[in-house]
């Protein structure tokens, strides 16, 4: 729902993926990581501050791992990462032959996010991803986050959505990302941090 | 903090056209989002090209449910991404696809398009497109598989710059 401010006439809206975009004056960049050479095992965004609505993190990215799809994790908390058993998500997701569901994790200890091609895929094809953390500076609820995330490689790949839970009612204020099986981001991995303001 | 996510250039339809094409998209962004609305003239898949290359260099991969069944399909070595079909609807019942392009303007990776699509009251999907080329996408060319989009289809190119 668009809302045209009385005291600005800024048409306000909501631009969380797949929701019309408008309202350029809402969507601030915060911080920025690019995968070097030599690769990176997490990557971290700290000190997040808590003057937005809600936090979008706009991503492309691979790993190391020897298969064809790799799991991508988020972990987050408050001055720390949180790494009890405090995560739930489920996925929804099509191979190109066929639509699955499932609970990816409940009372887990991170939050497996995504899919993004291993190393058994060609070098050039990397995974998008856009993760959306909502009302996360809220202290009154548990946070609630989602994604739209998938790679082809032509004959191959996912298109998946997933939804989480962070069952803790802190602000979060730091996000941490690694692919499982201890794995490394390849280079060129791109992870953008941005705030989306309220009205 | 510079705010970002700004209208490059809206193009909206007073006739029956072919085609959208978005060009001379500089690399000033880090992402592109593209917010298509409207109708084609018959129920054909709406097209997706990168810098007017029409070699056999795109494919996707796609998840839909249209309220009865969910499905996942696949086109590959294709000569465009397909959105998904693009209904010959009333244009008061607008379709809608939102497609989102990261790293647009790099030259080292292919590059990955996600993309969400309404058909209104027939199924709503998601799918993610892939051009194999390492170019930077300077132009985007929309079109409704063989037939016109009609009058008043309104397609918006924004850029989201990262800090």
């Amino acid at each position: 729902m668009a809302v045209v401010s009385i005291k600005n006439k800024l048409r306000r809206g909501n631009l969380l993926v797949g929701n019309e975009a408008y309202d350029p004056g809402g969507f601030v960049p915060i911080s920025t990581v690019t995968v070097s050479s030599g690769g990176s095992s997490s990557i971290d965004f700290t000190s997040i501050p808590s003057t937005y609505k809600h936090l979008q993190i706009r991503v492309i990215s691979r790993d190391s791992r020897a298969v064809s799809a790799n799991s991508l994790s988020i972990r987050v908390g408050n001055g720390s990462i949180d790494t009890g058993n405090n995560y739930n998500t489920h996925m929804f997701r099509g191979d190109g032959s066929s639509a699955t569901t499932g609970n990816a994790g409940t009372n887990y200890n991170n939050m497996d996010f995504a899919l993004e091609p291993g190393s058994s895929i060609s070098s050039s094809i990397f995974g998008a991803s856009i993760f959306e953390i909502l009302d996360y500076a809220n202290t009154n609820k548990y946070k609630t986050m989602r994604s739209l995330n998938g790679y082809d490689a032509n004959g191959s790949g996912y298109i998946v959505f997933h939804s989480g839970l962070w069952m803790n009612t802190a602000a979060i204020d730091t996000i941490r990302f690694t692919c499982s099986g201890s794995a490394t981001f390849s280079q060129y991995s791109h992870f953008a941090l941005y705030g989306i303001k309220g009205a | 903090m510079p705010t970002t996510y700004e209208p490059i250039a809206t193009t909206t339809l007073g006739s029956d056209t072919a085609s959208i094409t978005f060009t001379s998209i500089t690399s000033t962004y880090t992402d592109l989002v593209l917010v298509l609305v409207g109708n084609a003239a018959s129920d054909v898949s709406t097209t997706v090209q990168f810098n007017s290359d029409t070699g056999s260099n795109y494919s996707q991969t796609l998840v839909y449910g249209d309220g009865s069944v969910a499905g996942s399909g696949r086109g590959s070595n294709r000569t465009s991404i397909d959105l998904g079909t693009f209904y010959n609807a009333t244009s008061t019942t607008p379709q809608i696809h939102i497609i989102n392009i990261n790293n647009y303007s790099n030259s080292t990776t292919y590059k990955t398009t996600l993309s969400r699509g309404t058909a209104v009251s027939i199924a709503t999907q998601a799918r993610v497109g892939l051009w194999r080329s390492t170019a930077a996408i300077t132009s985007i060319k929309l079109a409704p598989d063989g037939v016109n989009f009609k009058s008043g289809t309104i397609a918006t190119l924004y850029g989201i710059k990262a800090a």
